[in-house]
């Protein structure tokens, strides 16, 4: 599928009458929301043959718009004004019965959760029939043979066979083409597609997107293609419509918005986006490690109470090495292992064998009770900011806790929490609040905070700022790598995203499948991989050739 | 958010206090929990403060046996002419106290099995078995049991009642601790060196109040029924005390002659438990995060 990205690439111009064109809409958020439109006055077109990407952080109104056009949204969100014209027809001026017979027929939508949107306990084949089986006539036998159809056209290996499986039988990847195939069954017009490849690993993702591409370019079907991540735009649109909180601040084709942005917002938005090409990193002192682990094993399962259960490897003799003052990026995709070993490491989860060397001692195997006082020289920060902090305390309360279990006095607990939360760029102040009045970029500060408060040797961010937005991202890893550099910490930063990586750590090691395949400093690893896996995940980093302006 | 430096706060700034109503005002602004929670606190208000004015309700009087409902005897008399008015209002002084110390056992013991079963791994397949040999225990022949052992009282009742409650208790903490351990916060806690008791009590237990006042409600009309099918049965509590199953067991024989001795006290069951099951209800729906959410929104 080479030639798919040249011509996504050249049908820049819009066909003559465009699939989709949204017209000044407004839609209302219910009372007592952040803000009184989810929406506001938005204009955009869908032309045929193009793909069309609505791009922007959290909450800026890009998913109600997909919504919006689908009539899918909650009764409380309401479209106020404006105009959503669907190959001429107006549909927000369409009944409940019309928008059923137009979904499915003249546009269709594909989720971000292949798993959840698919029902778990009816065969794929028959999901996809079911399309046909209500707004076609076709008999029985014709539906079997049109499903069968669309499922060869999505790539589905051995498709016949696949007919019969259900949901959980697939993969992620799987399911997503099963979903892609539900929205053609009817060839609609238009293509709705809402944070498609989110949920999927790199190298899944990089198919998808191909899959997408080339369809629409053999149906010749308008996509309108919702994401959040500026990489899989480079890799995707035709053209581009960025939103911050609901209005649209600037669209253009491609290349006008990838490369010479014009509204600051934009133009922040796209500098945030962290380059492939790996940072310049100083020198380390390699002669004082403070995490050494070795031959490191963790398997799951294997012991049944009747029979002996299935064994999973999650680790394999994996042996690593941090210094003071370095950070080692572990990159990996679902299911490499890279979590389990950071995860063994704080000893939230007990290795099954092997060693773990921090300060001296060795602390992979040891009692609970034994663990207790080394805890204070591991410390982790989790993905999820709004899952990290316990909803009913205090963000003060949260960071003096670790330090008070040590005998810490509470006056002097509290001080150093002031002083660390004017480090991690909070105001002291904001100590008696709790978590549901921050934002996720300030929570995943204060999680960095009481991970400092304990005056760790180690720090662990497993996937720290992959819930962030790319602008919020950008900052928080900016202040990881800050304060590394102010307590001299050694850093373990577990990722999926190769770009993250690529900006903050010195050395990278490459997780498949429990094993550690390729490890090295991060500039040589990026210029020359040795493993075939670090090459086929470089190589589906989603707009990797794209130099993105700054 | 008082005054700081710019700098400090541009990144993005601290949400503004959100007017948050608070629980008790949530929980009122519900129907069911205002309309229910005002039927119970009458029968309540009845229950308790009424006997203060009335006679005994063991004063017989002989020339006005059986009498149907008049000015005199509200509710009627029964076979020994005693007023039926005032042994159902004492009677709902047993059903209450049946009702909330059953509640509150079964609550504090399951409560804490559940948070032990829940949490430590070990504890639970063992915890679970055994709960799972008490939820087969019927209330009724357990109470038979314990009375033809240790006699007819009122604790000998309220445990029989309770033992077979614990198990559902159980069950729901540990299905709520089973979620919540693995939240993030909980493993930061962990790392951090934070001890089990402190880790259950701060970040466990306050996620399984909500459930457990829910559950604590239907347990608590579930007790009431239970108690009068057992005075009814005459396996509850004694009889020279009046409970309302023991009114209606005794009225029982006289039920085609005289309805309002079996009438008015299973009125009295009917509307207490309802009572408590509406709030219950309610209660489910401003505390289930869900359903609360859309309400604040």
């Amino acid at each position: 599928m080479t030639d798919t990205q040249v011509a996504a690439k050249t049908t820049g111009a819009a066909a003559a009458t465009p699939v989709l064109e949204v017209r000044n809409l407004s839609v209302a958020l219910p009372k007592g929301a952040d803000r009184p439109f989810a929406v506001e006055d938005i204009s955009f077109t869908v032309g045929a043959r193009e793909i069309v990407c609505v791009v922007g952080e959290s909450g800026s109104g890009k998913s109600v718009t997909a919504f919006t056009t689908m009539g899918l949204n909650p009764k409380e969100v309401k479209p106020v004004s404006g105009e959503i014209i669907l190959q001429g027809e107006d549909l927000l001026k369409k009944s409940d019965a019309e928008m059923r017979r137009l979904r499915g027929e003249k546009m269709a939508m594909i989720f971000q959760e292949p798993m959840t949107a698919l029902n778990p306990v009816i065969k794929v084949g028959d999901q996809i029939r079911e399309m046909l089986e209500i707004h076609t006539d076709l008999s029985a036998a014709e539906q079997k043979e049109r499903v069968l159809e669309v499922m060869a056209d999505v790539s589905l290996p051995d498709h016949v066979k696949m007919y019969d499986s259900y949901p959980h039988q697939l993969s992620g990847g799987q399911r997503q083409r099963i979903m892609i195939a539900m929205a053609l069954a009817l060839e609609p017009g238009l293509l709705i597609a809402d944070e498609p490849t989110t949920a999927l690993d790199v190298t899944t993702q990089a198919q998808i997107l191909d899959l997408i591409k080339d369809i629409q370019r053999r149906h010749g079907s308008g996509v309108l293609f919702i994401t959040h991540d500026f990489g899989v735009v480079a890799e995707i649109a035709d053209r581009i419509v960025v939103m911050q909180k609901g209005k649209i601040v600037e669209q253009g084709t491609r290349d006008e918005i990838l490369l010479k942005p014009q509204h600051p917002y934009t133009k922040m938005l796209i500098g945030s986006v962290p380059s492939m090409t790996p940072s310049h990193r100083v020198e380390i002192d390699k002669r004082s490690p403070a995490l050494i682990a070795q031959k490191v094993n963790k398997v799951y399962g294997g012991t049944g109470l009747f029979r002996k259960s299935r064994e999973v490897h999650a680790n394999k003799d994996v042996n690593l090495v941090v210094h003071r003052r370095e950070t080692l990026g572990v990159v990996g995709e679902s299911g490499s292992g890279k979590s389990t070993l950071a995860r063994c490491i704080v000893r939230l989860q007990d290795p099954t064998s092997g060693h773990i060397e921090v300060e001296g001692a060795d602390i992979a195997t040891i009692s609970e009770n034994a663990m207790r006082p080394h805890r204070r020289d591991i410390q982790i920060v989790f993905q999820d900011p709004y899952r990290s902090l316990n909803p009913r305390r205090t963000v003060g309360q949260s960071i003096v806790e670790g330090p008070m279990n040590f005998g810490v006095s509470e006056a002097e607990a509290d001080s150093r929490a002031r002083e660390l939360m004017e480090i991690v760029g909070l105001s002291p102040d904001a100590l008696d609040r709790f978590p549901h009045q921050f934002s996720g970029g300030q929570r995943q500060r204060i999680c960095i905070a009481r991970a400092l408060a304990m005056q760790p040797k180690v720090l662990i961010a497993d996937e720290a700022v992959s819930a962030l937005d790319v602008s919020v991202q950008a900052q928080v890893l900016d202040l990881l790598d800050d304060v590394r550099e102010r307590y001299d910490l050694a850093m373990l930063f577990i990722t999926h995203d190769l770009r993250v990586a690529a900006q903050i750590c010195d050395r990278i090691m490459v997780m498949q499948n429990g094993v550690v395949v390729e490890e090295g400093e991060t500039a040589k690893v990026y210029a020359d991989p040795k493993h075939e896996y670090t090459r086929s995940l470089l190589a589906a980093a989603p707009g990797r050739d794209v130099a993105f302006a700054k | 958010m008082t005054a700081t430096d710019p700098q400090q706060m541009s990144v993005d700034d601290v949400l503004p206090e959100k007017q948050q109503p608070s629980t008790f005002a949530l929980m009122m602004r519900n129907r069911s929990v205002f309309w229910g929670g005002i039927l119970l606190l009458i029968m309540a208000a009845i229950a308790l403060i009424w006997p203060f004015f009335t006679g005994s309700p063991t004063e017989q009087n002989v020339i006005s046996r059986l009498k149907p409902p008049s000015a005199d005897f509200w509710f009627g008399t029964d076979f020994l002419g005693r007023d039926i008015f005032v042994r159902v209002v004492h009677g709902g002084r047993i059903s209450l106290v049946v009702g909330i110390s059953v509640a509150a056992i079964a609550t504090v013991i399951g409560l804490f099995t559940g948070l032990l079963a829940g949490y430590v791994r070990w504890l639970d397949a063992p915890v679970m078995r055994v709960m799972d040999g008490l939820m087969a225990i019927p209330a009724i022949l357990l109470a038979i049991a314990m009375i033809s052992i240790s006699g007819a009282t009122l604790t000998t009742v309220v445990i029989a009642i309770t033992i077979p409650e614990i198990p559902r208790v159980v069950r729901l903490v540990r299905a709520v601790v089973l979620t919540v351990r693995d939240e993030p916060y909980v493993e930061a806690a962990i790392a951090s060196g934070t001890r089990l008791p402190a880790i259950l009590i701060r970040h466990i237990l306050p996620n399984t109040i909500a459930p457990m006042i829910v559950q604590a409600t239907y347990i608590c009309g579930a007790a009431m029924l239970t108690e009068s099918i057992l005075g009814f049965l005459g396996a509850g509590i004694p009889p020279e005390i009046p409970s309302w199953g023991n009114i209606m067991s005794e009225g029982r024989t006289y039920f085609q002659l005289t309805p309002w001795i079996i009438f008015y006290p299973g009125v009295a069951l009917a509307l207490t438990v309802l009572a408590v099951n509406i709030v219950g209800d309610g209660l489910r729906d401003t505390l289930d995060p869900r359903i609360a959410r859309k309400m604040r929104a």
